[in-house]
C-alpha cells in the first residue's frame, strides 16, 4: 500500500466533510481561515479541497511561499552577484525562474553565468569545496524549515575552514508576520491553519502569544488531505465555541518545544533583523541574519556588488494576493499578462504560489 | 584504437576518424564491411504505408538504473513508430562526441544500441560521427531516425479519442524521469529507482492486430509525463478527460521520491510507457494483452480516466478524497522545491 494512502482515505474524508457541516451548520457568518505554509496551498488545490468545504469557510492564503516574499531587490542582488566573475550561484531550484527588475538567475544562466540547483545546502558546501578557485554563493532563502540546514552549512564550512563559500542570507520567521496579519482589519484571519514543518522545528508554543494575545485560533495541520480536512474542523470547533487555543492536528511530528537541536544551531549562527517582505513591506524582527561571528560568510558583507535599484511592475497585485486580500482571479494580470511561463509577480513562479496554484489546479 | 579517450582528430574525416570508425562504431552497429559502404543505404521494397521519425538523446547521465542512452535512443525511437502504428524496420544513428569522451563508454553505449536495435528486430542501416571540441556538447548525444511499416488500414492518430473511451497505461509511471534524476543527481534513496526504458511495437502489434479500430489513440508518455500528454490528445481530439487519481499507477519509490523533490510523478518522463485510449468495450481484452507484456514484478496496466464529449481539451483529476482538479501543462521544467 502507498505511504499516503492512509492519509487519504475517501471515507474518512467523508466523516470529516460531514463533521464540519454539522459544525458550521448553526453558527452565524464566514469563518475565514488563512494558511501560511506554500504546502498547504498547494496541497489544498491540489486535492481539490475548497471545493469540498461549506460555503461558510473562506479559505485565503498567507505569505507562506519563501519564494513569492523575498523582495524584488534580492533577486537583483543575486542577478548581480551571478556577473561576478568565477562565481557560482548555488540554489534551491525554485528561485532560478523568479523575475529581478530587469533579469533572473535563468536568463543569467542562459547568458553564461554559473548557476547550480542544488538539494541542500551541505550541497553547496561540497561544491565549495571541490572548486576553490570558485566564489560559491548560496542562497539563503526560507522560514524556519530551511534556515537551522543552512545554518549547518554554515557550521560545517567554518570548520573545514573554507574561505569560498558564502550565503546570501534573506531568512525569516513566520510567527511575526501572522501576528501583524491577525491584527489586520481588512482581513479579519479567524483562525490560522499553522504550517507543519516550520512548526517541527519552532515548536507548538511559538504559536502561544498569537492565540494568548491577538485571540486567533491556531491549529497546527499536516499536508495530507486528511490532516488539511481534520485541521479545518479543528478551527471550525474554536470558532464556533470562542476558543482561542494552540493545538496540534500534525502530532506525529509536532513537539510543543520543537527541535531544541535545530533552535539552538539557529540561534548560533543567526539573529533577528528586520526583513522585507514582498507585499507587505518591512516587518521588524522577523528576518534573520548572520551573527558577527559568522560574517565572513556573509555574501552581502564580503562581496561587495552593484545592485540595480528594484522595480516592480505597475499593475502586480501580489502584495495583496501574499496578504489573502485578493484571489489570483482579482488580479488584472493573471492568465493575461502574468502566466507560468511569462510570470510577472512570484506567486506566479513559485511551484508552491498561490497563482501558481491556482494556475496549474484552478 | 590506439587512445583511450575520443580526441577532436577523431571527427577529422581522416586515418583517426577512419579507425574509430572501422575499427569501433561500425563493427559493432552494424557489421557492414568497408567495400559496402555508401553514401546512402538503400532499403528494399515495402508494401504498406510507411512511418517515419526522429528524436534526439541528451541525457545526463549516460548510464543510469536500468538503461543508458544507447538503449534509449533504440527503444525512444521505435516507440514513436509503434505509437503511429508502424512496424520498425530501420534506424539511422548520429553520434556528436564531445572531446574528451572515455572510448570505453563510448564501445559500451554502441553495444547497449545494437543489443536494443537486436531485440526489436531492426537494421541499424546507416549512421554519421561528428567530433566536437570540449565544452562545446555534454559527453555524447545521439540522434536516430526510425522507418517503420503500417501493415494495416487503421488510422491511429492524437486526434482520434472519443467520449465513452477509456483510457489506459500500461504499467505504473514515473520511473525513467525519477531514476535518471536520481542518478544525475546523486541522491541517496533507500528504495531504488530503476528506469522502465523498454521497447513498446510488439505490444502495439497485438493490440492493433487482436483489438482492431477500437484502439482510437496510441502515445508514449515521454519528456512532460502522463499529465502532458493527456492534455495533448484532449487538445487535438477537442475532448475533456477525467482522470481517476486513486486509479494511477505509481510505485511507492517514486511516489516517496517525488514527494521528497516537490515533483508530481504525473509531470515525469516515461520511456516504456504507453497511453492508449480505447473503446469501453475492447478495455479487458486490451488489459490482457498489456498483462502479458508487462515485466516480472511490475504491477501492470490500470485503467486511469475516461474520454468524456466536452469541447476545449481539459483534463481533469477527481482526487482521492473527491474533490477535483484540473491539469495544465507545465511551463517549464519540473523544479524541487525549497522546503
Amino acid at each position: 500500500m502507498s505511504l499516503f494512502a492512509p492519509f487519504r482515505d475517501p471515507a474518512l474524508a467523508r466523516g470529516q466533510l460531514a463533521a464540519i457541516r454539522r459544525t458550521v451548520a448553526d453558527h452565524a457568518g464566514t469563518m475565514t481561515l488563512m494558511e501560511v505554509c506554500g504546502t498547504h496551498t498547494m496541497a489544498i488545490c491540489q486535492h481539490g479541497i475548497r471545493a469540498l468545504l461549506p460555503d461558510r469557510i473562506r479559505l485565503i492564503s498567507g505569505p507562506g511561499c519563501p519564494v513569492c516574499v523575498t523582495p524584488v531587490g534580492y533577486v537583483d542582488h543575486a542577478v548581480a552577484l551571478a556577473r561576478r566573475p568565477a562565481t557560482v550561484i548555488a540554489t534551491f531550484g525554485d528561485m532560478v525562474r523568479v523575475p529581478g527588475s530587469s533579469s533572473s538567475l535563468l536568463r543569467e544562466q542562459a547568458a553564461g553565468a554559473m548557476i547550480r540547483i542544488v538539494y541542500s545546502p551541505l550541497d553547496a558546501v561540497t561544491l565549495a569545496e571541490k572548486h576553490p578557485d570558485r566564489t560559491v554563493v548560496f542562497l539563503g532563502v526560507g522560514f524556519e524549515t530551511t534556515a537551522p540546514t543552512v545554518a549547518g552549512a554554515i557550521v560545517t564550512a567554518k570548520r573545514q575552514g573554507l574561505t569560498n563559500f558564502f550565503v546570501l542570507c534573506a531568512h525569516k520567521t513566520i510567527p511575526i508576520p501572522m501576528a501583524v496579519l491577525a491584527d489586520d482589519p481588512e482581513l479579519q484571519v479567524d483562525g490560522y491553519l499553522c504550517p507543519a514543518h516550520v512548526s517541527v522545528i519552532i515548536g507548538a508554543d511559538a504559536y502561544q502569544p498569537l492565540a494568548g494575545q491577538h485571540h486567533v485560533p491556531c491549529v497546527i495541520t499536516g499536508f495530507e488531505p486528511l490532516d488539511v480536512l481534520q485541521g479545518v474542523l479543528m478551527l471550525a470547533r474554536q470558532i464556533k465555541a470562542g476558543a482561542a487555543r494552540v493545538e496540534t492536528q500534525y502530532r506525529r511530528v509536532v513537539r510543543p518545544e520543537g527541535n531544541l537541536k535545530a533552535r539552538a544551531l539557529l540561534a548560533e549562527v543567526f539573529e533577528p533583523c528586520d526583513a522585507g517582505w514582498r507585499g507587505i513591506g518591512t516587518i521588524p524582527g522577523s528576518g534573520l541574519q548572520l551573527r558577527p561571528a559568522y560574517a565572513a560568510f556573509d555574501a552581502a558583507v564580503q562581496l561587495p556588488v552593484t545592485v540595480e535599484p528594484p522595480r516592480e511592475h505597475a499593475g502586480c497585485r501580489c502584495g495583496e494576493i501574499l496578504k489573502g486580500k485578493l484571489r489570483p482571479s482579482d488580479c488584472p494580470l493573471f492568465r493575461t499578462v502574468c502566466t507560468p511561463e511569462e510570470p510577472v509577480g512570484a506567486c506566479m513562479v513559485s511551484s508552491e504560489g498561490t497563482c501558481a496554484a491556482e494556475y496549474k489546479y484552478g | 584504437m590506439a587512445s583511450d579517450i575520443i580526441l577532436l582528430g577523431h571527427g577529422s574525416g581522416g586515418t583517426l576518424s577512419h579507425r574509430l570508425l572501422d575499427e569501433l562504431i561500425v563493427p559493432i552497429l552494424s557489421g557492414i564491411g568497408p567495400r559496402d559502404q555508401n553514401d546512402a543505404a538503400v532499403l528494399a521494397p515495402v508494401s504498406g504505408r510507411l512511418a517515419f521519425t526522429t528524436d534526439s538523446y541528451v541525457v545526463d547521465p549516460l548510464f543510469f538504473p536500468g538503461g543508458d542512452i544507447g538503449c534509449l535512443a533504440v527503444y525512444g525511437t521505435i516507440n514513436d513508430l509503434a505509437m503511429a502504428g508502424a512496424r520498425p524496420l530501420s534506424l539511422s544513428v548520429g553520434l556528436i562526441i564531445e572531446e574528451g569522451l572515455p572510448v570505453a563508454d563510448l564501445k559500451r553505449v554502441l553495444e547497449s544500441l545494437r543489443a536494443a536495435a537486436d531485440r526489436c528486430g531492426v537494421g541499424i542501416v546507416t549512421g554519421d560521427t561528428k567530433v566536437v571540441p570540449r565544452g562545446k556538447a555534454d559527453q555524447l548525444f545521439i540522434n536516430t531516425a526510425g522507418i517503420g511499416v503500417l501493415e494495416h488500414a487503421l488510422e491511429i492518430k492524437g486526434s482520434g479519442a472519443r467520449p465513452g473511451d477509456r483510457v489506459l497505461i500500461n504499467g505504473p509511471f514515473g520511473d525513467h524521469g525519477m531514476a535518471v534524476l536520481v542518478a544525475r543527481e546523486g541522491l541517496e534513496l533507500t528504495a531504488p529507482i530503476v528506469s522502465d526504458c523498454a521497447p513498446l511495437h510488439e505490444l502495439v502489434g497485438e493490440l492493433l492486430a487482436e483489438l482492431g479500430d477500437a484502439v482510437h489513440v496510441l502515445r508514449d508518455p515521454t519528456r512532460g509525463g502522463v499529465a502532458t500528454t493527456l492534455k495533448e490528445l484532449a487538445r487535438q481530439s477537442d475532448v475533456a478527460i477525467v482522470l481517476d487519481e486513486a486509479a494511477l499507477p505509481v510505485t511507492p519509490a517514486v511516489a516517496g521520491a517525488c514527494a521528497i523533490l516537490g515533483l508530481d510523478p504525473l509531470f515525469v518522463a516515461n520511456e516504456g510507457k504507453l497511453l492508449a485510449c480505447v473503446a469501453p468495450e475492447a478495455v479487458e481484452a486490451a488489459l490482457a494483452i498489456m498483462r502479458r507484456h508487462a515485466p516480472a514484478g511490475e504491477s501492470g496496466p490500470a485503467i486511469i480516466g475516461e474520454v468524456v464529449g466536452e469541447s476545449g481539451g481539459k483534463v481533469r483529476l477527481r482526487t482521492a478524497i473527491g474533490g477535483v482538479r484540473a491539469i495544465e501543462m507545465l511551463a517549464g521544467e519540473q523544479l524541487p522545491r525549497i522546503c
